[in-house]
């Protein structure tokens, strides 16, 4: 049989990528040659003053999710028939967030007779920011309000080489900023401040490649409620734990060889990171790149493209419920081990 | 001045026939901090340096410790990582065993290496532990615990095809200078299952 294609026949593989572990119900479509078709999402408000509540997030994500999935296929002008495979956030997550997603990936999937494949949410945050950024092995730097990771591949693996031992730097910030009566999201307002401050010191932890951000929280509330200058204090607050983050950074650049820095997470809008980030690759000859806000943040983008990797590399969803906990060094990152030796 | 090592936060040269560790400034990070930083670190090794020497670990004698730079004897001698893998079995294991002593000796003293690899280790008429960069004073199991499997994971990588007699030579070398390892080996098995060896 030697039947003809015509060019216009032959489709690349798309992907529709929910996300849902937190905040965010997110629906991004997204093609194998890795053009984002569209990335939709809606993210639930707690209450001024509260934290997330999860039963709330799942009710706000099964409020949204068909708005959200239909505002998507617009968006990339398909219907549910153009798509090939769906992919879902399998974890890490707030366990009612991860239900939601996951049985409306398996529903949408099974209505249209296509595989549904499960996602880990770190990596996909590494692999959408390598694809925005065009970098091809670099060393990752993951901060957000629940994550502050410093990864790097290695045979076959994201590896993890410095975390936080206890609360993520954006934690840190946001504590700090509440309890100094500064608006939500307190970030940005710290930064903000922090450009007419000076000096005050605040403990410095770093041991080996962890960090530790509590305590540099709690001594920056002491310090105010002992009368420091509040832009001081924010300022010293940037100052010392981005001079951490970075410090640990460096050494993994130096430790694995890399010649990329990748930043990604909601803390990629602060300018002083990534200018000091910049610095450091400076002076270590490497080159610095930071994710476009719009795919640093959870999204269905980064799920959709993480879900075709995995899948076009033989990877198969057998067991979907979803796994709250599931570190970023425990998924076999397939697409990468190709050609290479197995350890 | 000839520069032989650099490291993340420190080059090392030849000066005089002795070996200079200099903490370099960060760019990144202000004044104040950077300073602070690099004077209280150069302090401390120094300081380690010199009390793990005294407790019978050998480590490069220090000659001189300024703000920045630790000056000492550059040992001539050949990396562990080199050496394992061109000497018979029984000498590997001799070694290996020396290793674990001193490790066990260095955790007596409440010492933490931070960064326990066969290149951190030079053999000349004997084993010497170099680059005291990470190592701080602790006594605790996790901080112990850790350190070896740090080794565990530099013999993983770097000597896989020897892996189970290093290390069985090597813990049994431990457990001959640290007399509290029945903490460290349970915790150690921890660590492991948890993937890595962060605190969580």
């Amino acid at each position: 049989m030697n039947r003809f294609i015509p060019e216009c026949l032959i489709i690349t593989m798309i992907c529709l990528g929910v996300e849902s572990t937190a905040h965010t119900f997110g629906v991004g479509i997204v093609t194998e040659k890795g053009k984002i078709l569209a990335d939709v999402k809606d993210t639930y408000k707690p209450k001024l003053g509260s934290g997330i509540v999860p039963q709330e997030a799942k009710e706000h994500h099964l409020r949204v999710k068909e708005k959200v999935v239909e505002k998507a296929l617009e968006e990339a002008k398909l219907g549910m028939g153009n798509i090939d495979l769906v992919a879902y956030s399998q974890g890490p997550g707030l366990p009612p967030c991860l239900w939601t997603g996951m049985e409306f990936a398996i529903k949408i999937a099974g209505d249209h007779d296509i595989p549904v494949i499960g996602v880990n949410h770190p990596v996909a945050h590494i692999e959408i920011a390598k694809l925005v950024t065009g970098t091809q092995d670099p060393v990752v730097i993951y901060v957000s309000g629940g994550n502050t990771q410093v990864i790097a591949y290695a045979s076959g693996r994201y590896r993890i080489f410095g975390e936080t031992e206890d609360i993520p730097i954006g934690n840190a910030i946001d504590t700090f900023a509440r309890k100094a009566g500064l608006p939500h999201p307190g970030g940005p307002e710290v930064e903000k401040l922090a450009r007419s401050g000076h000096y005050v010191e605040l403990p410095y932890v770093v041991k080996g490649m962890d960090l530790s951000f509590s305590g540099i929280a709690t001594a920056a509330v002491k310090l105010l409620k002992g009368g420091k200058k509040l832009e001081d204090l924010c300022y010293s607050l940037q100052e010392t734990c981005f001079a951490m983050l970075v410090e640990v950074t460096e050494r993994a650049v130096a430790h694995t060889g890399k010649k990329e820095v990748l930043l990604t997470g909601g803390v990629a809008a602060n300018k002083r990171l990534t200018e000091m980030l910049e610095i450091m690759c400076r002076e270590r000859g490497a080159t610095f790149n930071a994710v476009p806000l719009k795919y640093a943040g959870d999204a269905g983008a980064m799920i959709a493209w993480t879900g075709l990797l995995a899948y076009k590399s033989g990877e198969r969803t057998e067991k979907k419920d979803p796994i709250s906990r599931w570190r970023t060094d425990e998924v076999e990152i397939k697409w990468l081990t190709r050609g290479e030796p197995q350890v | 001045m000839k520069i032989i090592g650099r490291g993340a936060e420190a080059v090392l040269y030849l000066e005089n026939g002795e070996l200079v560790k200099e903490r370099i400034e960060k760019g990144y990070r202000i004044g104040e901090l950077d300073e602070k930083l690099r004077k209280r670190r150069t302090r401390l090794e120094s300081k380690i340096l010199s009390r793990a020497r005294r407790a019978g670990v050998p480590t490069p004698a220090v000659s001189e410790t300024t703000d920045y730079k630790i000056i000492m004897e550059f040992l001539e001698g050949e990396r562990l990582k080199e050496l394992l893998g061109r000497v018979s079995p029984e000498r590997r294991k001799e070694l290996a065993l020396e290793v674990g002593r001193l490790t066990g000796t260095l955790h007596s003293a409440g010492i933490i290496h931070g960064d326990l690899t066969t290149s951190n280790m030079i053999f000349r008429d004997k084993i010497y532990f170099i680059d005291f960069g990470l190592a701080f004073h602790s006594e605790s199991v996790e901080d112990r615990a850790i350190d070896l499997h740090l080794l565990h994971q530099a013999y993983q990588s770097t000597h896989f095809q020897y892996l189970e007699e290093l290390w069985s030579s090597t813990l049994r070398g431990y457990k001959e200078n640290f007399k509290d390892w029945v903490k460290v080996e349970k915790r150690l098995g921890q660590i492991r299952k948890r993937g890595r060896y962060s605190k969580r």
